[in-house]
Parts: structure tokens; sequence; C-alpha cells
């Protein structure tokens, strides 16, 4: 649980894109953290970079990618640090972002569900299926794919911590399965086109209406507030108990860093980013008019949807008994069943934790298509998902990880996405992205790996 | 020293099956001491202290605790009453600090919430009260720490419960010569802190060294209890390998019973 805060704001400068969200993101997983030591900044700093060396990188190598990869694209495409792009890239990587959030619960325990991107099909089908044939209330219907995630979830869990199947092969199975259940519900069972238009505004809003130019100033605010209070609060704790706190001036300089990321990013959401701003010549009433086209600006809804759930699991895992216990068992499984935590009963309990993400994500993707199309949510879903939580630094071997990888591994799996069809035209395209991420993901398991073995070998000082 | 015995078990039995692993055991451990359990592999000084952990129900035989017979049917039972054990294989996690460790499992809550700055507090004073001093900071990971400390951690996990009763279970198997001196010097303190401790040691320097009781367990059957002061090495693997001493009186001390082939 170290803290890449600076550099994690670090990046954010850097790119307006991506930066909301992640943003937000590391103020928490600041706060979260493992109390630091006292001392100087100097000490605070050596012991930031003893940690680094000892193999505990935490969210480092996917920052410092993040930038890279920045900067890289928008010196080969121009337009790829746009606005509009920036937009357009928080709608696009939010499904795969809410997915892998969901995923970084399973992996810490060091399992895997294959079955979170068709799962997310599947609740995602529930909910439209409900709304466009049976003219369900769009609360009810939503309630009903979350549901649909909840009890998904509690059978892959049971058949891994009751039976003892490997998550691997249970999740397979339902891989497979999940696909024909989404195709059945689309078609009604009588065969038809596998993919339904959604119709409601709500939830098409969630990707495609932004919050007011002041409710964005608002947000980012909250954001701040937020941060800081938790950060000030745990620091006056911790010197009432006469424990050693963090340095005022590595405070202040994370709030500040928070600050001005925060709300660069609000302000460039803030501005105008549709392509076409040049007025349109309209016949009104007879006379021809010059109507300014509709304005998009402000932050999509989606964003404050993923802080608030990132903020809620954050708390979570660090502040709570529940928390603390995921990260014990993916430590040591006889360790935490001696100390009389129940090991199935949270095993079994993060598998329901990612389908309801899944189911989450599962909604947000149908939003930013406006319909919810089972070819969606395939094995390419699921790989961004799983390469998201690895590339940001959730290991693959359980009890190392935080909500904040899968918001920072979402931005470079959607980086690389969006820069990558940019760049690549043609027909060849999407053959190039898919072995561009896979090797983004081999990449990120090797890092975990070698890092794993690291910490080994040099006993963390 | 102690007129009482904190824990006592008399008359134990303990099968699996065909298989008679304890015949009629009686064991006991006194507050302020430190009582050694040795015997050879095969011995069942692994069945007797799971018998005393709850993690085995004992078939026949009276198990008392401060005096009173008890009935205990789980770890929680018996950690319930203040026993801890301290297993060889150490059950801490590697990827969370010493705090989180030493609190895993009872972590202290506020408002639902961890309340990680009272349980850093009685973990360092813990550790200061057992004068450790080889740990620099209690927040570093467990995986960071060599198996001394790790050794050390563990034994402070069952002090910072307030155990009445600590049960080492081959602490110093793995550890250096310095790291064995510290942490046999720990299990000194304990005793010395009032707390019952039961060492079980393959090591019979480590037993003559810092243990006050000796009980032998041979093939099932406790061989003989005796005094530190009474026993020299030479007699202890006398019975240890054959469960007799030709050298030592083992008069009311309770010899074993039965021939032995």
């Amino acid at each position: 649980m170290s803290t890449t805060d600076q550099s994690t704001e670090a990046a954010a400068n850097d790119t307006p894109a991506l930066a909301e969200s992640a943003e937000a993101a590391s103020a928490l997983a600041g706060a979260a953290a493992t109390a630091p030591q006292g001392g100087s900044p100097r000490d605070y700093f050596r012991q930031y970079l003893q940690r680094i060396r000892g193999g505990e990188m935490g969210s480092l190598p996917a920052i410092t990618g993040l930038v890279l990869l920045v900067i890289f694209f928008r010196i080969v495409h121009p337009t790829f640090g746009g606005l509009f792009n920036f937009g357009n890239m928080l709608t696009e990587g939010a499904g795969p972002v809410l997915i892998a959030m969901g995923l970084v619960f399973v992996l810490l325990l060091g399992e895997i569900d294959l079955s979170a991107g068709y799962a997310a099909g599947v609740c995602a089908m529930v909910m439209v299926r409900l709304m466009v044939g049976y003219n369900v209330p769009v609360v009810v219907s939503v309630g009903a794919a979350l549901l649909t995630g909840v009890v998904i979830g509690l059978l892959i869990g049971l058949l891994r911590a009751k039976i003892r199947i490997p998550s691997f092969v249970v999740t397979l199975a339902f891989f497979l399965a999940f696909q024909g259940v989404a195709l059945y519900i689309a078609n009604n069972g009588k065969g038809q086109t596998g993919d339904i238009r959604i119709t409601d505004n709500f939830v098409n809003g969630l990707e495609h209406d932004q919050l007011p130019v002041w409710g964005g100033w608002l947000f980012g605010a909250i954001c701040v507030a937020l941060y800081a209070v938790i950060k000030l609060l745990t620091q006056n704790s911790r010197r009432r108990g006469g424990l050693p706190t963090e340095p005022p001036l590595i405070i202040a300089l994370k709030i500040g860093a928070l600050t001005v990321g925060v709300f660069l990013a609000v302000f460039g959401l803030n501005q105008n980013r549709a392509i076409n701003k040049t007025p349109i010549p309209q016949n009104i009433n007879g006379k021809i008019q010059f109507v300014k086209p509709p304005a998009l600006e402000g932050i999509p809804w989606v964003v404050p949807l993923i802080v608030a759930l990132f903020v809620i699991w954050t708390l979570m895992l660090s502040r709570t008994r529940y928390g603390r216990h995921i990260y014990a068992v993916g430590g040591n499984e006889e360790a935490s069943r001696r100390a009389g935590i129940a090991v199935d009963r949270v095993r079994a309990s993060v598998f329901v934790l990612c389908s309801f993400m899944a189911a989450i994500g599962g909604i947000i993707i149908g939003s930013n298509v406006k319909s919810v199309s089972v070819s969606n949510y395939g094995g390419n879903t699921l790989l961004l998902a799983v390469g998201a939580a690895v590339i940001g630094g959730t290991s693959l071997f359980g009890g190392k990880g935080r909500m904040i990888d899968a918001i920072i591994g979402g931005a470079v799996v959607e980086v690389i996405y969006n820069g990558m069809s940019d760049l690549v035209k043609g027909t060849n395209s999407s053959s190039v992205q898919y072995v561009v991420t896979g090797l983004v993901l081999l990449l990120a398991a090797a890092v975990d790996a070698l890092s794993r073995r690291r910490a080994g070998a040099t006993g963390l000082a | 020293m102690a007129d009482e015995p904190l824990l006592e078990l008399r008359g134990v039995n303990k099968s699996f099956g065909p298989v008679h692993v304890l015949h009629d055991v009686d064991f006991t451990a006194y507050r302020g001491e430190v009582t050694a359990l040795v015997g050879d592999n095969g011995a069942g000084k692994s069945t007797l202290v799971k018998c005393i952990s709850g993690t085995y129900a004992i078939d026949s035989g009276e198990y008392r605790f401060e005096g009173k017979p008890v009935s205990v049917h789980s770890p929680r039972d018996a950690s319930a009453m203040g026993i801890e054990i301290v297993y060889q294989d150490l059950a801490l996690c590697d990827n969370l600090d010493i705090v989180q460790n030493m609190f895993l499992g009872r972590e202290r809550t506020r408002f639902d919430l961890l309340d990680e700055t009272s349980m850093e507090h009685s973990a360092q004073e813990t550790l200061a009260s057992l004068s450790v001093r080889t740990v620099k900071s209690v927040r570093q990971r467990v995986s960071s720490l060599s198996g001394g400390q790790r050794q050390t951690v563990a034994i402070a996990k069952a002090v910072l419960w307030n155990s009445k009763l600590v049960v080492l279970d081959e602490p110093t198997a793995a550890l250096g010569v310095a790291q064995t001196a510290q942490v046999l010097d720990l299990v000194r303190r304990l005793a010395d802190r009032g707390l019952a401790v039961v060492l079980i040691s393959h090591n019979m320097l480590d037993v003559l060294q810092v243990s006050d009781r000796i009980a032998t367990l041979f093939l099932g059957q406790m061989a003989a209890t005796v005094k530190r002061s009474d026993v020299n090495q030479q007699q202890l693997v006398e019975l240890i390998t054959t469960g007799q001493s030709s050298s030592l009186d083992l008069g009311q001390s309770g010899a074993l019973k039965g021939a032995h082939a």
C-alpha cells in the first residue's frame, strides 16, 4: 500500500486525459495507505525509494507507462490530446474500469474471474430486456441487473469456496455459458439479432449527459475537500496517539498537487469540446439564422459514479475489518483461518463483489453505444479489465492490490486502445490493437512476477 | 513456585481410528514457568498440542484450566480461555505489516472503521514491554522481517492478547545462533511476566537453557516430567529415545507405565 500520490498527480498534469478519475482516485489511495513513517521530508522520500527498490512498486510502472504513452501518442497524432478525445476516452474506458474494479477483489485472493465480461453482458441484457420487452421502470430494471450480478457472483463463489473447483475452471465454464445466456435473453429465445437498443434516457445519459459546469466545479471541490479532511483527520489522530506522522510539507504537497490536478481536469472538461463549434445556417420561420450547435461540455455522469464507487471500495478495503481480512486471506490463507477469519465466506464474497461491479460495468458499456449487444462483452472486454487491474499493479498472486490500480491501469489500456485506433488505419487496426494490448498485459504480469521475486530476494529493508 | 497448575491434563487419551496416539497422558503447566515438551518424532507432541489448542477433542481424560475442569472443543474455546499457540510455520501474513498481523482477526474498530492509531500504539507498547529492539518500525511488512523477527512478532501477538498460556511449537527450528538466543531470551521473559509457557523443541540445548520443567513423551506416553535442575543432557536424550533413564530416579514424577520393547 505504498503512497504513489505524487507520481499519480504528476502524471495527471501531463495528461489532461484520464486525469479526472485517476486524480480523485489517488486521493483516497493516499489516505488509505498504511501510515507512513515520520521524520523529515527527506527521510520520507528515502523510505519511498527504499520501498520501490524492494519491489514494492505499486502503480509506479503503470503511471510511468501512462505518461510515456500519452507523450508518444500526442507526438504521432495531434488530435489525440484534444479535449474531445479526452471526454471520449473517459466514457469509453468507464465500462472496463468498473469491471476491473470488481476484478481487483478477486485478484486480491489470488483468484480469477474469466466470466466477468459475459456476466456484465447478461446483467445488461436483463436490464434492457425488461425495459424494452416488458416496459419495466428503469429503477426496477437496473435493480434487476445488479441483483443478477449478485446472484451470479454468489453462484461462482459457492462453487469455488464450498465445492472447491478452481476459480479458473468455474469461471471459464461460466464464460462459455453466459455468452449463450446473454444471446438467449436478447433474442427472447426466438433466435433474432443478439442486440437490443437502449431507449431509456437515464441509462444512456450516464455516458452521454454531463454535469452542469458549476456541478463539475462543485464535484472537484468535494473530491479535494474529502481527501484533505481524511488526510488531516488521520494526521491528527496519529499525533494525539503519539505516533510518527507524515511531514506537513509532504501533506501540503499532496493536497496541493491533487487540487491542481483535479481543477485542471474539471476546467478542461468544462470547456466546450464539441468538434463542430461554428454556427450552422438554419431556416427558422422563413429566415436564415446562424444557430450554434449544442455545446458538449461538463463532466460525464459516469465519472462521479466511478469516483463514488472508488471511494466506497477503497474505504472498505483499507479501513474495515472485512477489507483487512480480504488482504489476509490473499496473503496467507492458513494464517487467516487460525486467526479466526471465516475464510470460505471471504472467498465467496469477493466473487459477489466482482459480479456486482461487472453488472454496473455492463450497463455502462451498453450506455456508451446506446445498445446492449452480446458481442460487446466478449473476451475483449474481459481482457481489457483483467489487463487494467494487473497493469495498474494488482498482483495475480493475491494479497497485493488497490482499487486505484483498476483506474490507473484502465487509463493505460484505454490510452493504448484509443491511440492505436487513430494510429493504425485500415483493416489491420483491430488486429494490431489486440496484439499490443496482449503484449502490455504480458509485460505487466512480468513486472508483477519479477517484483514479487525481488521483494523475496531483498527481504525488503 | 506456583502452587496450583494453570493447565492440567490428566489421563488424556486420543486415538485416530485404530491408532492410539496418546495413552493416559498427564501434563501440567505452571504460571511463570517454561515447561518444555520434548520427544522424538511421532511421540505425540503435536497431537498433545492440538488437544490443548482444541483442534482435536480428547477421547477421555480430564482437561483442567485454572483449577476448573473445562471442555475444549475448538480453537476458539481455547483462545477464549487465554491459550495461544505459536505455530512452527508462524501463521503470519507476509503482505501485512506487523500491527496488522498482531491484530489479525481481532482488529479494533471505531464506528466500524479500523482504529489504526490505537492498534499501532498497543503493538508498539507490547513490543517495548518485551524489550524487543530488533524491529525498526511496526509498520514494516512482515515479508521484510528476518526469521527471528517474525518469531518475535508471533510471540508478541500472544502477549498482546493477554494470554495466560502460550504454546510455542519449535520456535527456534529455523533460526541462526544469534536469533535463537534472542527468541529464547523472549521466551524466558514471557515466563517472568507470569505467563505459563509450553516450549516444544527438538533442540536439547534450548530446552536445557530456558525451561524450568521438562515433560518427555515417548510413544504416546508421558515418560517423565522432571525439573530442569534434576537432569543433564545425557539423561534427557535417554528419556527421549528409550522412555527411561537408568541414572535418573523418576520416583514419584511419573515414570512410564508398562514396558516397552
